[in-house]
């Protein structure tokens, strides 16, 4: 593919306003199989202190997606084949931890595009800012994605 | 747990979370569950239109372990910062280990903070995922 054009650094993705929902938050903690109650059972939440069930430290990450094939539209707009996409690096600061009945706020963007091995390999950075409806900071997210390009600089 | 959590020092180990091998049927619930809809997860045929041999399992789904081993640690909200750098792909039927090690502790922002070096090993000693992270102690 075509090196990603440097120009799209600064670029702010749509935001996506979403409701944190029980539902979701018991299937996430069921499929990591986990055990702590606190995260599916809200009569422990709450005996633990949290106003319902707590959003666990990585769901923020997938909270905006879930629709298919629009999740990775902005990928698409860049000329990225999501097959060749790897997940480089992702990490989290945490301000407030949210619960069941939040309605979050995820603003993404553009921070940063390079490429090493003569293109083979190009590097995008997206940052999301997560906030409650009220504007309470929850926490921001960074996500290196790691472009592959069979054909190049091979 | 949290009283233990104030003899915690530098070298103190957390307790390893050992995973079940992770299937399909992993792969398919953690899909639809996390948001992660990426079919090089879920359709072997997309995995094979670029040349890989099989679907690989979500980095997010290790993370989520790590995320797991954290939290069985500290109440989450004790957790600042967590990050990581995925190393390498987790193929269908491996069984990965979360680990974790207090490497420093320093007074940040009027409390005690340790950060933390962890990693996730499958079962032939591939290291998958290498993080860090940083939680506040009582």
């Amino acid at each position: 593919m075509a090196a990603i054009d440097p120009a799209v650094i600064g670029t702010e993705l749509p935001a996506r306003t979403v409701d944190v929902e029980r539902g979701r938050l018991r299937s996430f903690a069921s499929a990591i199989g986990e055990t702590d109650a606190v995260y599916s059972d809200v009569d422990a939440a709450r005996a633990a202190g949290h106003a319902d069930l707590p959003v666990p430290p990585t769901f923020l990450f997938g909270l905006g997606l879930g629709r298919g094939a629009a999740d990775f539209a902005w990928l698409a707009e860049l000329g990225v084949d999501l097959r060749h996409v790897l997940h480089g690096e992702q990490s989290f600061t945490y301000h407030a931890v949210a619960h069941a009945g939040d309605t979050l706020t995820l603003a993404p963007k553009i921070t940063d595009v390079f490429a090493k091995r003569g293109g083979a390999l190009q590097f995008l950075v997206r940052e999301t800012e997560v906030r409650r409806a009220d504007g309470t900071p929850i926490a921001e997210l960074k996500e290196t994605i790691v472009v592959r390009d069979p054909g190049a600089g091979t | 747990m949290t009283a233990a959590l104030t003899d915690v020092e530098v070298g103190t180990e957390l307790p390893p979370l050992e995973l079940a091998p992770i299937t399909r049927t992993t792969l398919a619930l953690f899909g639809p569950a996390s948001g992660d809809l990426n079919p090089i997860h879920l359709d072997i045929d997309v995995a094979r239109s670029v040349g890989l041999d099989d679907v690989f399992a979500h980095g997010m789904l290790s993370m989520a372990y790590l995320g797991r081993l954290l939290t069985n640690w500290v109440p989450q909200d004790r957790i600042r910062a967590f990050a990581v750098r995925f190393a390498a792909i987790t193929p269908v039927h491996a069984q990965p280990t979360c680990t974790g090690r207090v490497v420093s502790i320093d007074q940040v922002d009027g409390e005690r903070r340790a950060d933390l070096e962890l990693a996730v090993t499958l079962a032939d000693a591939t290291i998958t995922l290498i993080g860090t992270a940083t939680v506040a102690l009582p």
